[in-house]
């Protein structure tokens, strides 16, 4: 069992997961959210990783996914931080309880 | 006695855990945004370890790179950085906690049962051409329309930011 392995790495990737959710439910400002929400999102990538060293070995569809899902991320991290700036702009603040109202 | 592979995977694997969980749970968003960064370093180390090279470059020039100096960027532009976050509410930190461990039993009791197929003898060939052609390649086991359909995601992404972060006029609704 010291031999790190498949299930260390599906360990890591629950740990993470588990510790972005955990700050997605407690931080209010929405930078800190959008951090944890990368921290899921790599959690997801090393799973996939994972799989593909581990158990299908012949394959490499998890190298695809995660190299997909990074691109993904980008593209999300890059309008979340437009919606932010945005936000902080019109509102003063990017806590998320000040950003009640749809339409300023 | 351990081998040096074991023990810089344990090395790594800690790195990311640590800094993954200081990320959340510090005061200052700064140090937070820094702790992501160590964070995602450490999960490219991962996939250095595991042998995906492409991967972990892909990790560190597009996460490390580019989302985490995003994120600070947007630290300076938003935040007075040196500012402590007010702490959340006691009640609310010890229900995540109790959600994010409860979840997190659920899943390794998953993980302790659950036995995964042996793997196959044959390893593919992982190097970078390999990967380019299959990227481009049209066939059941090819990735070009993904590939295509994510060049139209960053687009509109891009044009996407561009609308949104335009300053609107004063005079405007």
């Amino acid at each position: 069992m010291m031999e790190p392995g498949l299930y260390h790495m599906l360990f890591i990737g629950a740990a993470l997961f588990f510790i972005g959710i955990y700050g997605f439910l407690t931080r209010r400002n929405l930078i800190t959210i959008l951090m944890s929400f990368e921290l899921i999102l790599n959690s997801v990538c090393l799973n996939f990783i994972a799989f593909n060293r581990y158990v299908w070995t012949d394959k490499m569809d998890g190298l695809f996914f995660t190299v997909f899902i990074i691109a993904i991320a980008a593209a999300e991290a890059a309008v979340a931080i437009a919606i932010i700036i945005h936000l902080y702009r019109s509102h003063g603040s990017i806590d998320v309880n000040s950003a009640e109202n749809l339409k300023h | 006695m351990m081998k040096g592979e074991t023990i810089v995977f344990y090395l790594l694997a800690a790195l990311t855990l640590v800094s993954a969980a200081m990320s959340v749970g510090t005061r200052r968003i700064f140090r937070s945004a820094v702790f992501l960064l160590t964070s995602l370093i450490g999960i490219a180390g991962l996939y250095f370890w595991m042998r995906f090279e492409f991967a972990a470059a892909v990790q560190i020039v597009v996460y490390a790179g580019g989302i985490a100096v995003l994120i600070i960027f947007s630290v300076f532009l938003t935040q007075r950085a040196g500012d402590d976050m007010p702490s959340p509410p006691s009640l609310r930190t010890i229900a995540a906690a109790g959600a994010a461990l409860l979840g997190m039993g659920l899943v390794m009791i998953q993980l302790v049962n659950h036995r995964f197929p042996t793997p196959a003898v044959a390893e593919v060939d992982r190097s970078v051409s390999a990967i380019g052609r299959r990227m481009l390649a049209t066939g059941d086991d090819g990735f070009a329309l993904p590939f295509e359909v994510v060049s139209l995601l960053l687009l509109a992404a891009m044009i996407g930011c561009i609308v949104i972060a335009m300053r609107t006029k004063p005079n405007q609704p």
